[in-house]
């Protein structure tokens, strides 16, 4: 595979907090890599050096095999789309989508500027926006307007930081398979950066992790969900949350604190572990020991349940119409090829 | 808003949930006192408060942009609804000592609001809301600058303090997840209307109308239109495909509703599909399909991976099927 983009030990401090520590990611030609983390973990920082909007302290950014550091923004042919829609309220969808192909360094003709935001409303379905004033779109609309105008230029690289984040709910899970139709259409690598771990999962073809400006874990989304190397990276992905519970070897059984052995243990693996089960591989039936059910949610497509289990509470996801009801005892049993064990 | 009616019990959960511009903000802020209706009436607790002042109406509101006074601290923010009805000082540390334990912000109030994380800013701004023992909680899309980790837990700290509370409480939001787990009556709005108002089982298993099945769950439910037959559903035109039906339904279907985990992969199936998108979410996937009856998403299990351009075929789980009218409005039970 060739490299889009690589960057290697990035470094970044603002006053006494270290925004990057030490960040190494590749990026491939036609990939979808999304960088994932809480706020203040340097999601947005990475993407601005990668921009080259703040200069990194240590580090390497390359594109396309060329350094580009110390580059200029301008000449590092990337687009950047904002969380916050940055267009010219006063100005038309048209002028708007116009105005990066009109920057003084490209000597594009009238026809090649129409030609181009043409392609770019039919890709994004804006065509019958293009008269209208950015000031009378709605959110959706306009962030799909600065989508556009990103892709107006056809750079070699998109970057985007919570373009969804300010959107309703509704319109945030159509736009996310949109984008990635889009991406796809256009062949053009992107960095997208999110605190949502729906977004990072379903739209990722890599996903990184990130927190405290390090990186905790690179992979395929299934790789990331399925086989997190550690909690910290386990709780980011998963809703609800992945169960994590402290266990020890006896007699080749993972024993809970209490003692209740739940899932056959690795001859070799060590004593003391901690467990990693997420709440779609812990079925209600057909476990060793008991739990008593404190909450039932029904969420629509499933109902979660919260259930205290040889001391520990833990959530199964369960299928709907299973008539379970708080106060019951169920017996939890764990997928034991899907369960997680970390040192 | 367009004329509509809406009766809260006491110690309820309500939430106002819909796209933007469908005037759920409106209504709490007419509640409130904040907006002033142009027609009707609002009672609180018996008392018709519809020509009170926001200050007399006896309401803690918490905005989403916390809207806490920067160059005041936590302390002086929280007291400042008590300050305003002149209350002496000594009663005001007695009134705010309970709420401040309750809230865990203690280590917070000497601090400046600009200074916290926005979930201690929130935080505090719940506990202003309720300092004066409010008769009603009104919350305007109070999680909606919170990072997703940070609304999780917000999200199950507001739940916990409502219910030990007994506060009634009205809650405006987009996002029907958190709709569906906070309140005990839904009240879904579109375009200045009620379309229906129920527990959120009762939205998302029964919506009134095609609005409702659309804007509740994630993705929402699907729709294939075509017409009622003696033994089954029709989707598409004279050849289109034949669904079986659970029950034979009386009166004319326009469309027939179902939600993506009734529709289930099976060889079998009417319905043949090309896999367009494989929206991979851990648990589960959501896979879009082009079929004759247009773009079905189905909920697949987390690994059954696809790829676009694969074939499918997809069964109905019928029993689970709602039947629509031409308007768009429910017509099986």
């Amino acid at each position: 595979m060739s490299w889009m983009l690589h960057v290697e030990g990035l470094r970044k401090r603002f006053g006494a907090v270290t925004a990057l520590d030490g960040i190494d990611l590749k990026l491939g030609g036609d990939e979808l890599l999304v960088v994932l983390g809480p706020t203040g973990a340097g999601k947005t920082t990475l993407l601005r050096c990668i921009a080259g909007l703040e200069q990194a302290d240590a580090g390497r950014v390359c594109m396309a095999g060329a350094d580009v550091t110390g580059a200029h923004p301008a000449a590092r042919d990337v687009a950047f789309v904002f969380q916050n829609f940055a267009l010219y309220p006063d100005w038309t969808v048209r002028r708007n989508l116009a105005f990066p192909l009109q920057a003084p360094g490209r000597k594009l003709s009238a026809e090649a500027i129409a030609a181009q935001i043409t392609f770019a409303a039919q890709l994004l379905r804006i065509e019958h926006l293009l008269e209208r004033k950015a000031s009378r779109l709605s959110g959706g609309e306009m962030q799909r307007v600065a989508i556009g105008r990103a892709i107006v230029r056809k750079p070699r690289l998109f970057l985007m930081d919570e373009p969804l984040t300010n959107l309703d709910a509704k319109l945030r899970e159509s736009l996310r398979v949109e984008l990635v139709r889009l991406r796809r259409e256009l062949g053009t690598p992107m960095v997208y950066v999110t605190h949502d771990q729906a977004e990072a999962l379903s739209m990722g073809d890599r996903i990184a992790v990130l927190q405290d400006g390090q990186l905790l874990q690179v992979g395929t989304p299934e790789a990331v969900y399925r086989r997190p190397v550690s909690p910290a990276v386990a709780r980011q992905l998963g809703q609800p949350a992945i169960n994590v519970l402290p266990a020890q070897r006896v007699d080749g059984h993972w024993c809970l604190d209490g003692g209740a052995a739940v899932a056959v243990a690795a001859a070799d693996a060590p004593e003391r572990v901690t467990l990693g089960i997420r709440p779609e591989d812990l079925a209600v039936t057909g476990g060793a020991h008991p739990a008593e059910v404190l909450v039932v949610e029904d969420i629509g497509p499933m109902v979660v349940l919260l259930a205290r289990w040889c001391g520990h509470e833990v959530h199964l996801l369960s299928a709907k119409h299973s008539d379970i009801a708080v106060g019951d005892t169920i017996r939890p049993q764990i997928d034991p090829e899907r369960l997680v064990v970390w040192e | 808003m367009h004329g509509s009616s809406l009766s809260i019990d006491e110690g309820e959960f309500i939430v106002l949930l819909g796209p933007s511009g469908c005037g759920k903000t409106t209504t709490l802020r007419m509640i409130a006192g904040l907006e002033i209706a142009t027609g009707g009436r609002i009672d609180l607790a018996g008392e018709d408060v519809t020509a009170l002042r926001p200050s007399r109406r006896d309401i803690g509101f918490v905005f989403q942009f916390y809207a806490l006074y920067p160059h005041l601290t936590v302390r002086e923010n929280l007291a400042f609804p008590l300050k305003s009805i002149g209350m002496p000082r000594k009663q005001r540390e007695a009134e705010m000592q309970p709420i401040i334990e309750r809230l865990g912000i203690g280590h917070l109030l000497d601090r400046k609001p600009p200074q916290l994380p926005g979930g201690d800013q929130q935080r505090v701004s719940l506990g202003r809301a309720l300092v004066r023992r409010p008769k009603l909680w009104l919350m305007d899309e109070p999680l909606g600058q919170l990072d997703a980790e940070e609304r999780l837990l917000m999200r199950e700290f507001i739940k916990e303090q409502q219910q030990e509370l007994g506060v009634t409480t009205v809650f405006v939001t987009h996002d029907q997840e958190e709709a569906m787990a906070l309140a005990d009556r839904v009240v879904v709005m579109s375009a200045g209307e009620i379309r229906q108002v129920g527990s959120p089982i009762d939205v998302y298993e029964r919506p009134d109308d095609t609005f409702v099945a659309h804007f509740v769950g994630s993705p929402g439910m699907n729709m294939l239109s075509g017409s009622l037959l003696a033994d089954g559903f029709r989707a598409g035109g004279e050849s289109g495909v034949v669904i079986p039906l659970h029950a034979p339904v009386r009166g004319a279907a326009a469309s027939l509703g179902v939600r993506g985990e009734y529709l289930h992969l099976d060889p079998g199936g009417p319905i043949p599909g090309t896999v367009v998108v494989d929206e991979y979410l851990g648990a589960w996937r959501n896979l879009h399909c082009d079929t004759p009856c247009g773009r079905l998403v189905l909920r697949a299990p987390g690994d059954q991976a696809h790829v676009p351009g694969d074939a499918v075929r997809i069964s109905v789980q019928a029993e689970r099927a709602l039947l629509f009218d031409a308007a768009g409005k429910r017509v099986s039970s």
